[in-house]
């Protein structure tokens, strides 16, 4: 199927984005990497009247680290996240997913915060984004926010960014001291959608209890959504198996799942808490816990 | 809308609907049909080509407005003056292909890969090529093809340094 006629624009640098959002409000979308909106518009899912393509502004192909957090830019692709030394040696979460988010051709395209804007259930960088405690840098032609991904996500395929805005970063903390996390996924095959996943941060305190613990699941509900009781329960405790096993629980009771042709309600729902225990387990462990976890 | 793009190595200029996805331009305006459709729904692979010397993309998931004023490789641009890219000489030898129609698209994947990962293990071949779909081959040959063009690739771009130690 082709796409439905649409203009079609090219911003070059910020202020072009931000000039035609202004002057097309909700009539413009955005075009990242095309990797969800482009099939979109085949299927006529969606059939913009104008088209706004960012690839050009080569300003937003960023990635950097300082002031506390690892921010990455609209236009930057998630390939960039898969080969970075800095990504590989510390930020454990986000190494895992971008090896995990579709399939390395689509990952040649697609961007980190388009994948974001466009909040797809079953997406891989919401769950992560609320588990490593992200913000979203929101502009529009007269002044910029900031948002938690907490806030961010508002339903399936919504989030917090209203006509003539645009995101330009999403900002991942630095972890601090003895930090690891791990994602989760389960697919039917390379490049699917997850049937369900999990993603787990962990901060140990010096004397091996939980400092701050971030869990979020994805693909079991009409959003990714944040474990805060299974997070509760962990901070200020020293791991145990069962702690684990609690946390799990959590996940299970939290999650709403429909069923399709990648599993049961019940089978969903029973794979978030199994996700939710072995991101915790594959955290531990990468902080050298073994034994009792 | 205009549309100025080169495509392995030659200026094309023509004039779109913003909506023409770069594979129908590639085939219908151009006349490259050797960039294969095959889901038309950015899952098989199939259309994949080189965009500015190193990325791969689906080119049924890209518009062509938006390769103005890139460089476009699709299989055609592959041999050279009657010589077969190392990637087309080794899919040969090895039996990379049966019915080729995933071919096209496996091959720009690799020559996009083989730039960004010249020495791949076997296994980082595999995971390079895990969004292209074959139904034939079983992966096996192709794996070996890649790995022959690898080496041939990779011996090409060696200095010539033969006697000096
Ligand atoms: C075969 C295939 C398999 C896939 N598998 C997975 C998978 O396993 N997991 C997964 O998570 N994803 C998967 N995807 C989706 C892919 O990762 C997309 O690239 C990603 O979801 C969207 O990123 P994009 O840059 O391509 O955004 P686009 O498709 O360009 O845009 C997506 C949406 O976000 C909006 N948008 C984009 N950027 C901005 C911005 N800066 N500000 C405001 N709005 C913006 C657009 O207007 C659009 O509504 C798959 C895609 C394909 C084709
Ligand atoms: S035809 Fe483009 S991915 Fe299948
Ligand atoms: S050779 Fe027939 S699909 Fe690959």
């Amino acid at each position: 199927m082709f796409p439905a006629a649409f203009d079609y624009l090219q911003a070059h640098s910020a202020d072009e984005a931000l000039a035609a959002l202004a002057q097309h409000g909700g009539d413009a979308r955005v075009l990242a990497g095309g990797q969800s909106l482009i099939p979109a518009m085949r299927f006529r899912l969606a059939q913009p009247a104008i088209l706004l393509d960012i690839n050009p502004i080569a300003e937003l192909a960023y990635m950097r680290e300082g002031d506390g957090f690892l921010e990455i830019g609209a236009c930057e692709r998630d390939a960039a996240l898969e080969v970075s030394p800095i990504i590989a040696s510390r930020y454990h979460l986000i190494a895992d997913a971008s090896k995990l988010v579709a399939d390395p051709v689509v990952r040649q395209s697609g961007t980190v915060v388009g994948s974001l804007c466009h909040n797809d259930p079953a997406g891989d960088w919401p769950t992560v984004a609320l588990a490593s405690r992200a913000q979203l840098t929101i502009r529009n032609s007269k002044g910029s926010r900031t948002v938690a991904a907490d806030d961010f996500f508002v339903d399936s395929f919504s989030t917090a960014v209203a006509d003539g805005e645009m995101a330009f970063s999403v900002r991942f903390p630095t972890p601090s001291g003895r930090t690891s996390g791990s994602y989760q996924k389960i697919e039917r095959k390379v490049g699917d959608f997850a049937t369900a996943s999990a993603a787990v941060q962990l901060t140990l305190a010096d004397d091996g209890t939980i400092r701050d613990a971030g869990i979020a699941i994805g693909a079991v509900g009409p959003k990714a959504t944040r474990v805060a009781a299974a997070e509760a329960l962990l901070n200020g405790q020293k791991p145990t198996r069962d702690l684990i096993r609690a946390a799990a629980e959590e996940a299970k009771k939290i999650a709403d799942p429909s069923p399709d042709q990648r599993g049961s309600a019940e089978y969903k729902r029973e794979m978030a808490g199994v996700l939710v225990a072995r991101g915790l387990v594959a955290s531990l462990g990468r902080l050298g816990v073994k034994g009792e976890a | 809308m205009k549309v100025n793009v080169t495509v392995n190595g030659r200026a094309y200029e023509r004039d779109v609907e913003p909506r023409t996805l770069l594979a129908y331009f590639l085939r219908e305006d151009l006349g490259l049909t050797g960039t294969h459709v095959g889901c038309d729904t950015s899952s098989c692979g199939c259309c994949v080509v080189v965009l500015d010397g190193d990325r791969a993309v689906k080119s049924c998931t890209m518009f062509a407005v938006a390769a103005d004023g890139h460089e476009i490789t699709t299989v055609e641009g592959l041999e050279q003056n009657g010589v077969l890219h190392p990637l087309q000489q080794a899919f040969w030898d090895s039996h990379g292909l049966q019915c080729g129609y995933c071919t096209p698209g496996m091959m720009m994947t690799l020559v996009a890969f083989l730039k960004q990962n010249p020495k791949p293990d076997k296994h980082e071949i595999r995971e390079a090529i895990s969004g292209n779909l074959c139904r034939c081959t079983g992966y096996q040959n192709i794996v070996k093809a890649a790995e022959q063009a690898a080496a041939e690739l990779s011996k090409a771009a060696e200095p010539q340094t033969a006697g000096v130690k």
